[in-house]
């Protein structure tokens, strides 16, 4: 297969009509849907909502540095701030609304708990620096939480250091490129499958390999002889994510894998859709040589807007001994050390790859992540795995007949299910307008456009978290929009969406004239003249 | 089990409708052998909200919390006060529970609040555009090296040794992998009290040099007047990369755009996010906007719907992985949403006047601190331009010092051997932070500890 080299439009298409004088207001809001201007609009540098006690006399030790010009920081008083970005937060879409069903990125409930406990003094008040004997108990919880991960995957260790997914990538494939070197084996080609995350092949080429595709076959999975084709000695690993973006096992993981080994080569697995297996499959057992896991994703901590994220990395006893600093340990005497720079070589880990960052990992992500799995408990876990797969289907069969599904005839999918444009040809609806359409019944859209190997891809994952009602609710109007679709209603979908705080936004006009600060109207005037 | 609503009916149901016997059929694509048969043993089962609040509350209680102690931490992280409204409004679930705004007519709160943010970093650097935020402050310089590269088309970068060493260490990781050539701070340097002397970074510049790396204020506290270096980069066709590690300071002294600075990227946790033992905390990332789409990350920018009204989106992504795969700018994907609203709420909370005031605060604690520990006999003060840190030589070794005060109950400061400890010639050299959080009390515990530790009668001051 091919990938679709049509990407999804970026500009709005002129809305059929105007809206009607009658639903003008004079503020521009809307009963509880409320305009709000920019701090820079409202606030003022001399206004504050934080009061300071005086600051003493004594000394002044920047003399000749101190800073004279205005620095342009709007101020406002606490209600107003409160009220600022109260009214921001609604015009956002969040899990805690409904149904947010974007594939592959897990968007599962973010249970309040782990808020609670890690904002606990003891993990969000103390300093990375303090003298260890001062948090063992945050060293034991990484610890724990890093014995947790390694019995879940099966695998020999796990570097907890790494602050996101793509960071996770990059841990991994520096420990694979530190494993060769170690050998003396200068190999420079990644293999990556087309239906591959970006951040597969942009982390390769971060770390200095070259990047080459692998095509997937007519059942949406490696095409395993154009693989074994390709591995050679100058083959460093391969990427491969499992379940696979279009929401599929690779029942030949086990022999990719040690295809790959018998080359000389390792094999990275890009974790983020590990919900679909947690508790059911180990991924060690499949020959995986590194694998990041998304704490953000399969472990409940929020995604916050586009972060943070946290991505420990889970290695086998291959790579182990090349992963990151820091790392925590526990020493005999049942303390947990902090092993850096200082104490790698008497740890046994002269052959670490070095710091990705400073201090040691995403703690208050650790601390969610470990009240989330021990809630769940080993029995949970696997029934996570297995609702969750059971939602993706019930998904896929109750709309395939309606919409068209690519993979569908291949067999179960995993934790998403994947639809392609094919149902949508010669209505003049594309994908972009189904996810539009999608916002004015209230759901968050699917994921759009991706994976690359379909054309017009709508991925969906509804993750374990939701119920059979609300399902069935998203079915049906999943249903209603391709009736609509296809009785030739395309231009009531080019107007969606209507009932959002903004109609579609310009995008082409963003790249094209990129306005990335704000400036005050003045400004503009004279831009112009 | 409290976070799946599916029911044992529910179940049945849905597998009779996907036309499935039992779960084990839409596994079927696992190979047996790869399937476990039950939860995986020797692992706890799930349990109550009650009986994991308890067990984490116990670890949680074995750490020595800052606020319950004299604190003078910093090196990289610092304990500011934070506004109760901050954590009030980012726990506002259409912020904590949103995803990246790829859908912009329902993100529209929480791209207008990164424009906000990326405005708020850019007139605090004295820069012209900022991005949608990084990891951290290391993997943020990290990056910024790496866009100085493609700027110029050259590969050595100059670090100074004033730059925090885990933020060298970051990028050392990476360069060694990439081949770029990165020129680190020499130790040497480091032993002699910290000056605005820029001499040995000059004299490296030469005509294959991408950027010189400085940190403002440096890891010793030391505020250097930056303008001359960027000149003589400049004069080399090199770019400054300035380091901001405690964006208050910069309430008190000059942007480093103001003094010629191509590319600031910062720490940005002081403000709004917290110590929370070194993450998640917030990389910050300005440039010159000529340079803009060479940078790294997300960007939001400005435009109109089809009703002709304003908003925001994701823009420039064609710099980004999602879109340009192997040729991208980054790998990055995943940034620090949720503290780059925490950032951006304490600063508007504190408003131009109340970060001025916050920053002379904490100049004023951080004096008051140095001429109090200066008067011990044994203490000499490294520092003496210096924001609200600084460094100070011990007569002890400055790691056993830190040791007994905790001890004490007091947390003195972060020793330069925990950061270097290859460094011989910085044993005995203590980095002492003091924001408005310490009270004159905290530096009384501070001054007692230290002349005990110290083993020498109390001098007075």
């Amino acid at each position: 297969m091919s990938m679709a080299k049509e990407g999804r439009p970026t500009a709005p298409r002129q809305p059929e009509a105007a809206p009607a004088e009658g639903d003008r207001t004079l503020t521009g809001n809307r009963g509880l849907m409320l305009e709000e201007p920019l701090i820079f609009e409202s606030g003022a540098p001399d206004r504050t909502g934080v009061d300071l006690e005086a600051v003493p006399a004594h000394g002044f030790r920047l003399t000749g540095v101190e800073r004279t010009a205005p620095i342009g920081l709007p101020g406002l008083s606490e209600g107003e701030t409160v009220r600022h970005y109260t009214r921001l937060s609604r015009q956002n879409y969040g899990i805690d609304l409904g149904l947010f069903p974007l594939g592959s990125c897990t968007m599962k409930h973010n249970p309040r708990l782990n808020e609670k406990l890690a904002r606990l003094p003891g993990f969000a008040d103390i300093h990375p620096l303090q003298p260890q004997d001062t948090v063992q108990g945050a060293l034991e919880l990484i610890h724990v939480l890093a014995e947790w991960l390694i019995e879940l995957t099966g695998m020999h260790g796990v570097a907890m250091a790494p602050k996101a997914g793509a960071h996770g990538e990059l841990c991994g494939m520096l420990a694979i490129r530190a494993a060769h070197e170690a050998r003396g084996d200068a190999r420079r080609v990644v293999l990556v499958p087309e239906s591959a995350h970006g951040t597969n092949p942009a982390t390769a080429a971060f770390c200095g390999y070259a990047v080459e595709n692998i095509p997937a076959d007519a059942r949406g999975r490696v095409d395993l002889a154009a693989l074994e084709a390709r591995l050679g000695p100058d083959v460093a690993a391969v990427m491969i994510t499992n379940p696979n973006t279009c929401g599929l096992f690779e029942p030949d993981m086990r022999r990719i894998s040690d295809a790959v080994h018998a080359a000389g080569a390792y094999v990275y697995c890009d974790g983020a859709n590990f919900n679909a297996i947690v508790g059911r499959v180990r991924p060690g057992d499949l020959g995986v040589d590194a694998m990041h896991i998304n704490l953000h994703k399969t472990f409940s901590t929020p995604h916050g807007g586009g972060g943070p994220g946290s991505g420990p990395v889970v290695l086998s006893e291959a790579l182990s001994p090349f992963g990151p600093l820091p790392f925590v340990v526990r020493h005999a005497d049942g303390r947990f050390h902090l092993v850096e720079e200082e104490t790698a070589a008497s740890e046994g880990h002269d052959r670490a790859f070095g710091r990705m960052a400073a201090f040691h990992g995403q703690m208050g992500m650790f601390v969610r992540a470990l009240a989330y799995i021990m809630s769940h408990g080993a029995d949970g876990l696997r029934q996570v795995a297995e609702d969750a797969v059971l939602n993706a289907n019930y998904v896929l069969r109750s709309l395939e007949d309606v919409m068209t599904a690519p993979f569908a005839h291949a067999g179960p999918c995993m934790h998403e299910a994947l639809f392609d444009d094919g149902f949508l040809e010669g209505t003049g609806v594309t994908t972009l307008d189904i996810a539009k359409a999608l916002i004015d019944e209230g759901f968050h859209p699917m994921t759009m456009y991706f994976p690359l190997v379909v054309h017009g891809a709508m991925l969906v994952e509804p993750t374990e978290t939701e119920s059979k009602a609300r399902l069935d609710q998203f079915i049906a109007v999943m249903r209603d929009l391709a009736v609509r679709a296809k009785a030739g209603e395309a231009q009531s979908f080019r107007s969606a969406p209507r009932f959002a705080p903004r109609a579609r936004l310009d995008e082409t006009r963003a790249a094209r004239q990129p306005v990335l600060t704000w400036r005050p109207p003045a400004d503009d005037r004279l831009a112009a003249e | 089990m409290r976070y799946l609503p599916l029911t044992e009916d529910d179940r049945r149901a849905m597998l009779q409708a996907v036309g499935a016997a039992t779960i084990d059929d839409l596994f079927v694509d696992v190979p047996p052998e790869a399937r476990l048969a039950g939860p995986i043993p020797g692992l706890p089962l799930h349990q109550g909200e009650l009986q994991v609040e308890r067990a984490l509350g116990r670890l949680a209680a074995r750490n020595m919390a800052a606020g319950a102690h004299p604190f003078f931490l910093g090196a990289g992280a610092y304990r500011h006060h934070v506004p109760a409204s901050v954590d009030h409004l980012i726990q506002r679930g259409e912020f904590l529970t949103s995803y990246t705004p790829y859908q912009p007519e329902i993100a529209q709160g929480t791209l207008q609040y990164l424009f906000e943010f990326q405005t708020q970093v850019a007139r605090l650097f004295g820069m012209e555009v900022a991005n949608a935020s990084m990891y951290d402050g290391s993997t943020a310089m990290t990056e910024a090296i790496f866009m100085a590269q493609r700027v110029t088309r050259r590969a050595k970068t100059i670090v100074s040794c004033g730059v925090h060493p885990h933020y060298v260490r970051a990028a050392q990781t990476l360069c060694r992998f990439t081949g770029d050539a990165l020129l680190t701070g020499v130790p040497t340097l480091c032993s002699a009290p910290p000056t605005d002397d820029f001499d040995d970074l000059v004299a490296h510049l030469g005509s294959d040099t991408s950027a010189v790396v400085v940190q403002y204020p440096d890891i010793f506290g030391h505020v250097a007047d930056l303008a001359p270096l960027a000149e003589a980069c400049h004069a080399r066709g090199a770019l400054l990369i300035v380091v901001v590690t405690e964006p208050v300071a910069l309430g008190l002294i000059r942007a480093p755009g103001e003094m010629g600075a191509d590319i600031v990227v910062g720490e940005g946790q002081s403000l709004g996010v917290g110590l929370q033992f070194g993450g998640p905390h917030l990389g910050l990332f300005a440039a010159r906007e000529k340079f803009v789409r060479q940078m790294p990350g997300r960007l939001c920018g400005q435009t109109v719907d089809a009703d002709g009204r304003r908003g925001f989106v994701l823009t420039l992504s064609t710099r980004e992985q999602h879109i340009r795969r192997e040729k991208a700018t980054s790998n990055i994907c995943t940034n620090s949403g949720l503290m780059s609203l925490a950032f951006s709420i304490h600063l508007t909370l504190l408003g131009e006047a109340g970060l001025r005031r916050l920053a002379a605060l904490n100049h004023a604690r951080a004096c008051q601190t140095a001429d109090r520990l200066a008067a011990i006999p044994g203490v000499r003060l490294l520092t003496d331009r210096f924001f609200n840190e600084f460094a100070v030589e011990l007569s002890v070794p400055a790691r056993q010092a830190v040791r007994d005060m905790a001890e004490m109950g007091v947390l003195g400061g972060v020793s330069a051997a925990r950061l270097w400890p290859e460094e011989p010639a910085l044993e005995r050299v203590l980095l002492v932070a003091a924001t408005e959080t310490v009270e004159p009390t905290d530096i009384d515990a501070l001054a007692r500890a230290l002349i005990e530790t110290l083993g020498t009668e109390y001098a007075g001051a």
